[in-house]
């Protein structure tokens, strides 16, 4: 009984794990520009796409695929910041919204004509498959690698914004930009590397999420309101809110759906209102 | 010596012969396209629709992502009255809009108290929620299959919904512009000048004496309302009531259209309307899946490159040549 829901309760943490990873990189711009981006999932989506295309064309081993689709969706992010995303985040809430939807609705007809609708598989290596009995509890492998991972980026990403150059800089464009610019920080260029960044880890996201979260084409709809909620109850710009938001979100919607099954999405949906009334600035409040 | 100032006035509301003109249109379409007129009074129910979300978002400044809530509950409160033995439409079509209108009020108080982000999850959050409930409500609602086959009677006790969408198509345009005239009217009033003051600048509403949470309200409840109005339409006239009417897909294309016909304009609603419905029902005709694609890519024009919709542009080339004119 305990056991059992403990289990339940690391697949929750699991979950939410991955919610963190790939929702992080819109916390953090929502907090540097206010810029609402619908179609931050798509980077996930198509991270999860490339990593099995890495794997089935080229025989790439799966956890090499995972450092590839980071690097090369930073890259894809830094060019779309500056080709499509600068000439948009200035302007009114409602036009980012058309905007992101409108990519959403590309990439979602773009991943259906290149991939089929059909949900894709993964093959892990045998090494992340199977039960892992770790303190009398049964683990799966694969969830504990994630774990770890995330613990691995979250850690890195604690470091690089609390303790170098280019956080103390990030920690300053979010909290007042204007007054960022003033004292000579390249907010630009902090913006740029933080979208880039936040693509690269929401690709990656994708790519380790294939097995938990499941990969089609509509990918950035289905995830939307999660990763909304993450950054919406984390606090916009706030690394640890997201984490913390992320985790309780993962846990909270994995148990709800074990225990009270019949209650499907009503959990999670309703949760969302009473989060957002509750805490209309998020549950870690930034200072100003 | 300067002149005089002309004390600040209202909007001039008389009716003019391009408003007269732009209603002859569907009058011409109806004769011009007889196969077509299930189509056109589509294009017309979703026109009332898209105008609905234009005095809240348009006007008010409201961001919403679930505005099909309304839309559906109005679809699923006439449906309901007919399959269980009330299919008159007026009456039906008027329960729809005090039902959707009572929701719409119940629901602004938590919409308004946010900022935009706040906004735009509470309304994706209800139009989740009531997605769910008519899901998992089966028994009431036929969930997954909907309630095909809604009995509905004689319009007036004269006309029949036939299958030409001949009754459908003069009903929702007469509809249609009730609800037009009532927008009009009301944006044209100093209520509607306060709404768009609000939008512009909500913190300084209040010194000015203005209950910006009030008047919000009450443009969410009228714009619920309206939508309401809308989806009874629809189900009266498809007889066919389904999830996809309370679905996102639903409130994200009515936002589609606002945006390309140009928002706070009210005819926008209706061009962006009529021009989604058409390009919507060619490009899925070429192909079914393929068609968001483009619908997408268009989105991102008209952000890129033509803000404020067709309308707007409209506009800006007016601006553009009165300029000129008087250099």
């Amino acid at each position: 009984m305990v056991a059992a829901f403990l289990t339940v309760l690391f697949d929750g943490v699991a979950y939410g794990s991955l919610l963190f990873v790939i929702s992080v990189g819109m916390s953090v711009t929502m907090g540097l520009l206010s810029f609402i981006n619908l179609a931050h999932g798509a980077f996930a989506m198509f991270g999860g796409y490339l990593a099995i295309g890495l794997m089935a064309r080229w025989g790439v081993p799966f956890v090499a695929t995972l450092p590839a689709v980071m690097i090369a969706f930073a890259a894809v992010g830094a060019v779309a910041e500056r080709l499509l995303y600068r000439r948009v985040s200035r302007t009114r809430p409602l036009d980012q919204v058309l905007f992101t939807i409108g990519l959403a609705f590309m990439a979602t007809a773009l991943a259906t004509r290149l991939w089929g609708p059909s949900q894709q598989g993964v093959v892990l290596p045998g090494m992340l498959t199977g039960q892992v009995q770790v303190l009398g509890l049964e683990l799966g492998a694969y969830r504990l690698f994630l774990i770890a991972v995330v613990v691995a980026i979250t850690t890195t990403l604690h470091l690089l914004v609390g303790h170098t150059r280019f956080g103390a800089q990030l920690r300053a464009a979010v909290d007042h930009p204007g007054a960022a610019a003033g004292l000579g920080i390249p907010v630009d260029h902090v913006v740029s590397i933080s979208f880039a960044l936040g693509s690269g880890l929401a690709a990656l996201g994708g790519a380790l999420g294939i097995d938990v979260l499941g990969l089609d084409p509509y990918f950035t709809f289905k995830y939307m309101v999660y990763f909304l909620l993450v950054v919406v109850v984390g606090g916009e710009g706030s690394i640890v809110g997201s984490a913390v938001a992320a985790v309780a979100l993962g846990v909270f919607d994995v148990v709800g759906k074990y225990y009270i099954p019949q209650l499907g999405g009503f959990l999670i949906y309703g949760v969302m209102v009473i989060l957002l009334l509750v805490f209309p600035g998020g549950l870690i409040r930034r200072r100003r | 010596m300067s002149e005089p100032r002309s004390p600040p006035r209202l909007p001039d509301d008389r009716w003019r012969a391009v408003d007269s003109a732009l209603w002859l249109a569907p009058i011409v379409g109806y004769f011009a396209f007889p196969e077509h007129r299930v189509l056109g009074s589509q294009v017309i129910i979703t026109a009332l629709f898209a105008l609905s979300l234009d005095l809240i978002l348009g006007y008010a400044g409201i961001v919403s992502l679930g505005h099909a809530a309304f839309f559906g509950l109005g679809a699923y409160t006439a449906g309901l009255l007919a399959v269980h033995g009330w299919g008159e439409p007026l009456t039906g079509l008027l329960s729809a809009g005090v039902i959707a209108a009572a929701a719409g009020y119940a629901t602004s108080f938590l919409v308004v108290r946010g900022r935009e982000l706040a906004q735009l999850m509470i309304t994706l959050g209800i139009g989740l929620l009531l997605v769910e409930a008519a899901n998992k409500a089966a028994g009431v609602t036929g969930g997954v299959e909907g309630l095909p086959d809604v009995p509905i009677w004689r319009l007036a006790g004269t006309f029949r919904f036939d299958l030409a969408g001949n009754t459908a198509y003069w009903y929702s345009l007469v509809v249609a512009f009730g609800g037009f005239v009532l927008a009009r009217r009301l944006v044209h009033s100093p209520f509607g000048l306060s709404l768009q003051a609000i939008r512009e600048g909500a913190r300084r509403m209040p010194a000015l004496g203005a209950p910006v949470g009030r008047r919000l309200v009450a443009v969410f409840t009228i714009g619920a309302g309206l939508a309401g109005i809308a989806g009874a339409l629809l189900v009266q006239t498809t007889q066919f009531v389904g999830l996809n009417m309370l679905e996102f897909q639903r409130s994200a294309d009515v936002l589609i259209m606002l945006a390309l016909g140009g928002t706070g304009r009210l005819y926008g609603a209706f061009l962006g309307a009529g021009l989604f419905m058409l390009m919507k029902d060619y490009l899925a005709r070429q192909d079914p899946i393929y068609w968001q694609f483009w619908i997408g890519l268009l989105l991102v024009s008209v952000v890129l490159f033509a803000r404020g919709g067709i309308l707007g542009g409209i506009d800006a080339v007016r601006g553009w040549l009165a300029a000129r004119r008087s250099r």
